[in-house]
């Protein structure tokens, strides 16, 4: 489904990735883990083609997507999430998540200046969608017409989630879903996270630093230290490991 | 307070008037139109109509600059588009196509037009942003200012000493006063503003709001900033154009100094004054930057008395203090007069439990 292929990245004389290969599991978690500056990040944001690697690929069912822009590879249902909230800030909850059903509509200029007719319909259509499939789902019925500046910070989280899952996304990237958040709101997370993948059966990756959401979570776990991928595998494979263990405790002296 | 006010199904929550309040205040503005137009005297019209050209105008701006969040300085260039494209059509019909139709043909041609030139003024902001797309606007502004006032098309513009512009003909109402101008002005302006209305109960424009707030978490969810933003300067162009069109018909003679950079720069400042990225912002804006300058003017003219002397000393006093005002407004009042708008419903909402 979506495959990584010895992906390159660097910048100026930084090198952020060195030759990063490895495979989504589909319809499972799959997560990415390693210390700050590891390059999790950057490889997101190759993946979702903000920045162009200088070597290697990135697949998509089968087909290689290096060469197309964000917008394109949404279209072919990639949705991410961002570890800083890049929610829009002057809109309301519902609009933010009807934002992420942009590729599903065909409403044309012409079409939304008349509204009535096409337009209507097919907004009425993504309304009742949206509220029993995103905004039943993840909880947060009472805050469909608060703007966004007013929700606390786990809330914006999952409404990000939200805007995510109204993509339909066939792989769904979490870039620190639960960062900043205390134990209660990790739980919460982590059980949405959870139901998206049981029951919409997406294929998601996942950044994140609470080691224990991502032992719980994840089938199969990659591990970055300064750009390079120094294991893969199961989670209990992977907490034994010994390089893991360095790159995260140090050497033992 | 609002109560009463329990909804049954998305369609009616999805209403533009979704309550009894904002019903009866729309309904009510077309009434208070309807009467304006019969009944108010010719001064008032033309005060009127002048709000009602650069309603549509701003529009279009509040679209752009409001909702997109790109600003340009150089709209006023495609309001001379509109309103030269026009005329030069009319006069290019004369004779071939019946008079009913002249303007029902020119008005989507000279609209069409503006907009496709508005596709390539906004090219720079696929590249540039802010004050950089400003500047970059503000050449295409001197450019089409320039070939208008050049001899080599003075045959069709009339140069720097301007063009007389017709009367239009909608399948044989002729429309040659003030006040059959103000109800084709007024219904173009409703509409205008309906139009910009409905665009945000859609992806088109939600997808420009979320260009202004954060554009590459708008390309994430798959939307085209390439297309988008020219998309918003076409469609903020047509407005300007249409308002061009509306203005070549009211006056008697378009002259290309009146849309220069005056022009553009007050486009922006009614969108400001009124409420960036509001729907009734632009009224709002707009009332207040044709009604101040003519209020200042009248009570100028009581002071003065019709003395010559102390009006040489007036005169440009009154671009002084209607620039003073306007500072002072956006210091106390940032967000635009919707705000205090806002606020006023918000305590009314609340009444009698709570202020504020």
């Amino acid at each position: 489904m979506l495959k990584i292929q010895d992906l390159h990245l660097s910048f100026g004389g930084i090198k952020a990735l060195k030759g990063i290969s490895f495979e989504a599991v589909p319809g499972e978690i799959t997560g990415v883990i390693g210390p700050n500056g590891a390059g999790k990040t950057s490889l997101f944001n190759a993946i979702s083609g903000f920045y162009t690697p200088d070597k290697g690929s990135v697949h998509f069912d089968g087909r290689d997507i290096s060469g197309l822009g964000p917008d394109r590879r949404a279209v072919l249902g990639m949705a991410r999430t961002f570890q800083n909230i890049a929610l829009f800030r002057g809109m309301t909850v519902l609009d933010n998540i009807k934002l992420g059903a942009h590729t599903r509509l065909n409403t044309t200029l012409w079409q939304a200046l008349r509204y009535f007719g096409q337009a209507r319909s097919d907004e009425l259509a993504l309304r009742r969608d949206i509220e029993e499939r995103v905004i039943d789902f993840l909880e947060i019925d009472h805050i469909r017409k608060l703007p966004i500046t007013m929700l606390p910070y786990g809330l914006q989280k999952r409404v990000e989630l939200g805007r995510a899952l109204a993509m339909q996304p066939r792989v769904l990237m979490l870039d620190e879903p639960v960062a900043g958040m205390n134990r209660e709101e990790t739980a919460d997370m982590a059980r949405f996270i959870l139901d998206v993948q049981e029951e919409f059966g997406t294929t998601i990756l996942l950044v994140e630093h609470d080691m224990h959401m991502v032992m719980d979570i994840c089938t199969r776990v990659v591990v970055l230290n300064f750009g390079e991928q120094i294991a893969e595998g199961s989670p209990e494979e992977v907490s034994g490991n010994p390089a893991v263990i360095k790159a995260y405790l140090g050497a033992a002296a | 307070m609002i109560n009463g006010n329990l909804k049954s199904s998305y369609g009616s929550d999805e209403r533009i008037v979704n309550n009894g309040y904002k019903q009866a205040f729309v309904y009510g503005s077309f009434l208070c139109l309807a009467a304006f137009a019969l009944f108010a005297n010719d001064y008032m019209i033309l005060i009127a109509c002048q709000v009602g050209i650069l309603l549509v105008a701003v529009v279009g701006i509040n679209i752009l600059t409001g909702y997109t969040g790109l600003i340009s300085l150089g709209h006023g260039a495609f309001v001379a588009i509109g309103a030269y494209a026009v005329t030069i059509l009319h006069n290019a019909m004369d004779g071939i196509v019946p008079d009913a139709l002249t303007a029902l043909i020119a008005i989507p041609v000279a609209v069409t037009i503006t907009a496709l030139i508005g596709i390539i003024v906004g090219l720079p902001s696929l590249r540039v942003k802010g004050l950089y797309l400003a500047v970059a606007t503000l050449a295409a502004s001197f450019i089409v200012i320039f070939i208008v006032e050049n001899e080599t098309f003075a045959g069709y513009t009339g140069g720097v000493v301007g063009i007389n512009t017709p009367v239009p003909n909608l399948l044989g109402w002729e429309l040659d006063t003030k006040r059959e101008m103000f109800i084709f002005i007024s219904v173009s302006a409703v509409l205008a503003l309906l139009a910009g209305q409905n665009l945000f109960r859609t992806r088109v424009g939600r997808a420009f709001i979320a260009i202004r707030d954060r554009d590459y978490s708008a390309e994430i969810l798959g939307i085209s900033l390439l297309r988008y933003k020219l998309m918003s300067f076409a469609l903020s162009a047509a407005y300007c154009g249409m308002a061009g069109a509306l203005f070549a018909y009211f006056y008697a003679r378009i002259l290309p100094e009146q849309f220069e950079l005056e022009l553009s720069l007050e486009l922006i400042a009614a969108v400001i004054v009124g409420g960036m990225g509001r729907t009734l912002g632009p009224l709002f804006g707009v009332i207040l930057i044709v009604l101040v300058p003519e209020l200042i003017k009248v009570t100028a003219s009581v002071v003065t008395n019709g003395d010559t002397a102390s009006t040489r000393i007036i005169a440009p006093l009154q671009e002084i203090i209607f620039g003073l005002l306007l500072i002072f407004f956006l210091l106390k009042e940032p967000l635009g007069i919707n705000h205090i708008v806002d606020r006023l419903i918000r305590a009314a909402n609340r009444w009698p439990f709570a202020r504020g």
